[in-house]
């Protein structure tokens, strides 16, 4: 188990002495549990239980959302007393070193982008600029070739289901030419 | 036997050209995804679900079966020619298997894995023919509150058995019953936590929720923490094994088999366990003078065949009870369900054709792997060098790509956003994946057979536990999470929800792992 570099706490995290120190990101997570919980208990609350259903709609998320809240009240106390999680390890994961934030703020702007094109532009042209734009993102910087694999499989793709699968996805502006 | 009547009816099905050419672009496509770094067998799955929607249920399951053993496959190959296993059921062939690769065994390590696999899967494929009907057809007898009580079970076991910190395992498990929650009630029509949103209120679409978690996820942890340094890929020829290999193999092999099989088909998940109780057993049994810690074949032959037996076991209660047990497992589950399936025990007797096609397939498929990835195997290793941006890159397109073809609604690459970050955030808090990605199956059902129970007794209570098998089975769960709890206590631990030793931290580390992929 390696400390993690968090944007919350990255300087003590890095320049700590042996000790572990709190993880204090986790309450976030705790008070992101206690709202989903109670807006889940509050939503179920609006539901009207129909006739002769002698358990209704309700029961399952009150259930659900009030004990999400006390989990979310139980971390938050873990939290506080010093627990600290594991995260995930992996092939291509360096644990060592501080978490890289703006990559992930990167390719998820990238996606951000392919949900307000795919609709006009159609899956050949967004998926190309996808695959170009997360390269780049992570790191690569040929950006003409990385388009050009982008096309390739974008339009392969299109194909692939079009013709081997009979799915027709959005051609977009390229209606007609596809 | 009426059982294997029936799986050479399964096997006729499966055996026409077109169908063999299914399991085969199944088993290269399958091979091809779980090679690639960072890519386990249930994200090879999600990832490869959509190319499956326009196929007939019967080929689309012939293909799957493929893509199943294939992605199974190709995670060995990776954690033998890397130095890192990608997934915890793999941990134990990585050992002994990479420190082979280093000695220039290579070859023969992806060879004793390949047949290994190949006898396993058999093998358990085999005894899932037998076992399964069997169990069905119990299974067939009980009723809503004992089938409840069972669910629960499941995700009692997963939650609090597996993963290094039980409080988590539960986080994980409600956040999942949560968004099993969204969309309409089935009895009443009303909608639920749907924020006013008709495409929400028509429930999620599973494999949007599955390619997020699975897939997106991993790609956006991964690259808030590529590793600059590139791993160093041994390079490797054509497998093959020597007279002296093959007769240090083939016991380990079944002894394998063995361990993984009871440990897939009750459902307490995972192959971790077996695998690592086949690596002990084969080292102890290891001859004066063994190779263990210095390459071991045994140590590789073993926990792979453990690892695919158990994949195979996990069939046993994914078809009879419709539970399943690991994450590829549930992808699985709800590939079934999108064809509109629900496995449970009336899937043997009311989709009889399509469960023995399938286990039909799985011996083809199983077979074929052998037959292509021996000659393969230069090939993928390969793959290994891809540029990471490239991987990431394609990892993200075909996550959208999977996601927008279920419906083509832009709206849909939004929930795999919300869901890719969801992915992320477990990843970076130390959620396990698996209780709840099995949440969000079982949740419904549970809701289901519930209220099933209860509109049965009338609203008494009793409804819940008045059959024996409920009964029973409750009481195992409270044995479950209070045996460990007491124990825990009287070893005066700080805390509960953390492991205690560092030694148990890192291997339940390992497990929250395996959920992931």
């Amino acid at each position: 188990m390696r400390t993690p570099g968090t944007p919350e706490a990255p300087d003590s995290a890095t320049t700590a002495a042996p000790e572990r120190t709190r993880d204090l990101g986790q309450l976030g997570l705790a008070a992101a549990l206690v709202v989903i919980g109670a807006y889940t208990v509050y939503d179920a609350s609006t539901l009207v239980v129909g006739f002769a259903d002698p358990v209704g709609p309700k029961a399952f998320p009150y259930v659900i959302g009030s004990v999400l809240v006390g989990l979310g009240v139980l971390l938050a106390v873990a939290a506080l007393r010093g627990d600290v999680p594991s995260p995930e390890d992996g092939e291509d994961v360096d644990l060592t070193q501080r978490s890289d934030w703006l990559t992930v703020a990167k390719l998820v702007a990238v996606l951000v982008l392919t949900i307000a094109t795919v609709g006009w532009l159609g899956w050949a042209v967004t998926g190309a600029l996808l695959f170009a734009g997360a390269t780049w993102a992570l790191g690569s910087r040929t950006p003409v070739r990385d388009l050009a694999i982008g096309a390739v499989l974008s339009v392969g793709s299109w194909y692939a289901f079009y013709v081997g699968l009979g799915i027709p996805l959005t051609p977009g502006v390229l209606d007609g030419i596809l | 036997m009426e059982s294997l009547s029936l799986l050479a009816d399964g096997l006729g099905t499966a055996l026409t050209p077109e169908n063999l050419m299914w399991a085969a672009i199944g088993v290269l496509l399958g091979t091809f995804v779980g090679v690639l770094p960072g890519i386990g067998p249930a994200m090879a799955v999600a990832l490869l679900l959509p190319v499956t929607f326009g196929l007939e249920p019967t080929q689309a399951f012939i293909m799957f079966a493929g893509i199943y053993y294939g992605g199974m496959y190709g995670g060995s190959t990776t954690s033998i020619l890397l130095n890192t296993p990608g997934e915890s059921a793999s941990v134990m062939t990585a050992l002994e298997g990479n420190k082979m690769a280093k000695k220039g065994r290579a070859a023969q390590a992806l060879a004793t894995a390949a047949i290994g696999s190949f006898v396993a899967g058999t093998i358990g494929t085999l005894l899932v023919v037998f076992f399964a009907p069997a169990l069905a057809g119990i299974a067939v007898e009980i009723g809503a509150p004992s089938y409840l009580a069972i669910m629960l079970m499941a995700m009692v076991l997963v939650t609090s058995v597996l993963g290094s910190s039980r409080l988590r395992g539960f986080i994980a498990l409600f956040l999942g019953l949560t968004i099993g929650l969204v969309g309409l009630d089935l009895n009443t029509g009303q909608p639920r936590l749907s924020f006013d949103q008709p495409l929400l209120a028509d429930r999620l679409d599973i494999v949007v929720v599955a390619v997020g978690i699975f897939a997106l996820g991993e790609a956006l942890w991964v690259a808030a923490h590529l590793r600059r340094r590139p791993l160093s890929v041994i390079p490797v020829g054509r497998p093959w094994m020597g007279r002296g290999d093959w007769s240090r193999s083939w016991k380990p092999w079944l002894r394998g088999t063995a361990l993984g099989f009871p440990f897939g088909a009750v459902p307490a998940g995972g192959a971790e366990t077996p695998t690592f109780l086949s690596y002990v057993l084969e080292k102890r049994l290891a001859k004066e003078g063994h190779e263990f810690g210095k390459g071991a074949i045994e140590g590789v032959a073993g926990p792979e065949a453990a690892n695919n037996a158990s994949a195979a076991g996990t069939f046993v209660p994914l078809l009879a009870l419709g539970l399943p047990v690991t994450a590829t497992a549930t992808i699985m589950l709800a590939a079934l369900q999108g064809y509109g399936i629900q496995p449970g025990p009336q899937l043997m007797t009311e989709h009889a054709d399509l469960v023995w096609t399938l286990l039909a397939s799985l011996l083809i498929g199983n077979t074929l792997l052998l037959v292509l990835n021996l000659p393969l195997a230069p090939l993928w290793a390969k793959l290994l060098r891809i540029p990471r941006p490239y991987l990431y890159a394609g990892i993200l397109f075909f996550a959208s790509l999977g996601a927008y073809t279920a419906n083509q609604q832009p709206f849909d690459l939004f929930l795999l956003l919300v869901f890719g970050l969801l992915g992320l955030a477990m990843r970076r808090f130390g959620l396990p994946v698996l209780p709840l990605i099995l949440g969000v199956i079982l949740g419904p059902l549970m809701e289901t057979k519930m209220r099933e129970a209860l509109s049965i007794s009338g609203g008494e209570v009793s409804g819940l536990y008045n059959e024996p098998v409920a009964v029973v089975v409750y009481a195992v769960i409270v044995l479950l999470l209070v045996v460990p709890f007491v124990l825990g206590r009287l070893r005066r631990t700080p805390l509960s929800t953390s492991a205690p030793t560092p030694a148990a931290a890192a291997e339940a580390a390992d497990s929250d792992k395996e959920q992931v992929r």
